[in-house]
């Protein structure tokens, strides 16, 4: 297998943008990563998207896009893994280039959420529609049954998930980017709108529009382009059973612990070799299971990692969601994989501005599917 | 949501039927094509224990549009006597004391009304015993 290196990346803000389709969407943030990386073509593309479908009525989004980006005939591919659609094709990308039949491909990612759509159906659709989702599961709902479990076999407090997003707020506000720029408080948390018990409004990432781009390339365009470039040093997916019931510990999330088993093997680092990580912050309780599965910290002291500080950007053990996370960066779900892996090629190139992490040297992504039936995993190192 | 999918004949979901492994025995709930535990492809129907607990389960306060009119309700995961998890609607019960471990029941009940026509679909729901 050949190295890959990411050379460029751009995306667009991330929230409500009422005046532009899925399509502009896409390509404003693809021709920011192509100017970014300076190339003058590519080889393929690929959008990861989880719903185009039932969001805007559009599927075949591969050749939508490639037509109006203008680079009609190359290979495009619309890869759909639910809320890990971006980091899958990421991934695709990855292997296109590491494979050696590509040099230059883009990977991209979008989603556009507020056309209409009744988003918390749509996004149930990620669950199993026969088994969970017909007796009335929503989304919040399966993560709050994971933090009922959570905290009744660890003693993780109300607090302490509300940390996430205060924690991941204070990040946000630094993004320009960013759908929510503002500081919360723990007390607005805790009081906010009841969403699925013990879950509320501000323990949930947003509806959102947003598209996300970057270049991954093989050493030899790497080396002549004048661009930056961080190396991608592991690329791992793993699944789990599509229904939470099925899962034998609740607390846990296998896919996460494997496709990080494999991650942490394949780049030869442990996790302590880590400087900062993008996790998949859709729900609070989900940064604090993924922050235990990652190996970051022992299972079950994930919530109290959080409330000492150990996760944030500015002093902590391992900085987690620099650019705010999902939660307060926002989460069009297919662009979301690729997003992360944007905040992690801007902190390795020291682009990363008033956010910018000290001693950014590896940085990790992991970007997850339905209540974490997919989870895929990125490592990438500064070079 | 299209009428059909739910007009076939769903045994797994009127009456509880699952399917154990002639292998190893592990039963199977929906029946699957291949055993989860020894890739088996035999199996035999078995007519699910309807008692069993509640491991965790949370209050759904904003439901999709075709739950709305239901909210707010409780959906658990359930864990049978013996041993088949599966989720379902908690109901007839005081949301609020609703706790884990509550000894639970299933019961046959409609569950939503599809569509624009509004065909009335069924299956189980728990009842706190």
């Amino acid at each position: 297998m050949r190295d890959v290196y990411v050379i460029g990346a751009g995306m667009t803000p991330f929230g409500e943008l009422w005046n532009k389709s899925i399509r502009e969407i896409f390509v404003d943030a693809a021709m920011l990563a192509i100017e970014d990386a300076g190339v003058d073509h590519i080889d393929s593309l690929y959008v990861g998207s989880m719903s185009p479908g039932l969001f805007v009525g559009q599927e075949h989004l591969g050749p939508v896009v490639a037509d109006f980006l203008g680079v009609t005939p190359v290979p495009a591919t619309r890869v759909e893994s639910a809320c890990a659609s971006g980091g899958v094709s990421f991934r695709q990308a990855f292997l296109e280039v590491a494979s050696g039949v590509s040099e230059i491909v883009l990977a991209g990612g979008v989603e556009k959420m507020t056309d209409g759509a009744d988003v918390t159906e749509a996004l149930a659709t990620a669950a199993d529609q026969e088994y969970e989702v017909y007796h009335g599961v929503t989304f919040p709902g399966l993560y709050a049954m994971i933090a009922r479990a959570h905290m009744h076999q660890f003693g993780t407090t109300r607090q302490q998930l509300a940390e996430v997003a205060v924690k991941n707020h204070r990040n946000g506000m630094k993004n320009p980017n960013a759908q929510f720029r503002s500081e919360i408080t723990n007390e607005q948390v805790v009081k906010s709108t009841m969403v699925a018990d013990p879950l509320r409004l501000l323990d949930c990432s947003p509806v959102s529009d947003g598209g996300a781009g970057v270049i991954l390339a093989s050493a030899d365009v790497a080396k002549k382009m004048k661009s930056r470039a961080v190396k991608v040093i592991a690329s791992t997916q793993a699944s789990d059973t599509i229904a939470l019931h099925d899962r034998t510990d609740l607390t846990t999330l296998g896919a996460v612990v494997r496709a990080a088993e494999k991650a942490y093997a394949m780049a030869g680092k442990k996790p302590s070799d880590v400087n900062l990580a993008e996790v998949h912050d859709c729900f609070t309780i989900a940064e604090i299971v993924i922050s235990e599965d990652l190996g970051f910290f022992e299972k079950g002291k994930g919530g109290e990692a959080v409330e000492k500080g150990l996760t944030a950007r500015e002093c902590g053990k391992i900085p987690i969601n620099s650019s705010g996370g999902l939660k307060s960066k926002g989460h069009p779900v297919g662009a979301t994989g690729i997003a992360q892996i944007i905040e992690l090629y801007e902190q390795l190139t020291g682009r990363g501005g008033e956010r910018q992490v000290k001693k950014a040297n590896i940085g990790l992504a992991q970007n997850m599917g339905g209540s974490g039936a997919s989870c895929v995993i990125h490592i990438l190192e500064a070079i | 949501m299209i009428s059909p999918r739910y007009a076939r004949e769903i045994p797994q979901r009127y009456q509880l039927v699952a399917a154990r492994c002639t292998s190893c025995g592990t039963i199977g709930f929906p029946p699957r094509r291949v055993c989860k535990h020894c890739r088996g492809r035999q199996f035999e129907p078995t007519k699910l224990d309807s008692d069993g607990k509640i491991l965790t389960f949370t209050i759904i306060r904003v439901g999709a549009d075709r739950f709305s009119k239901q909210t707010p309700y409780a959906v658990a995961v359930i864990e049978l006597n013996d041993g088949t998890r599966l989720t379902a609607q908690v109901t007839d019960c005081e949301l609020e004391s609703l706790e884990i471990g509550q000894k639970v029941r299933l019961v046959f009940r409609k569950i939503q009304e599809d569509g624009k026509a509004g065909i009335l679909c069924y299956g189980y729901k728990a009842i706190c015993v």
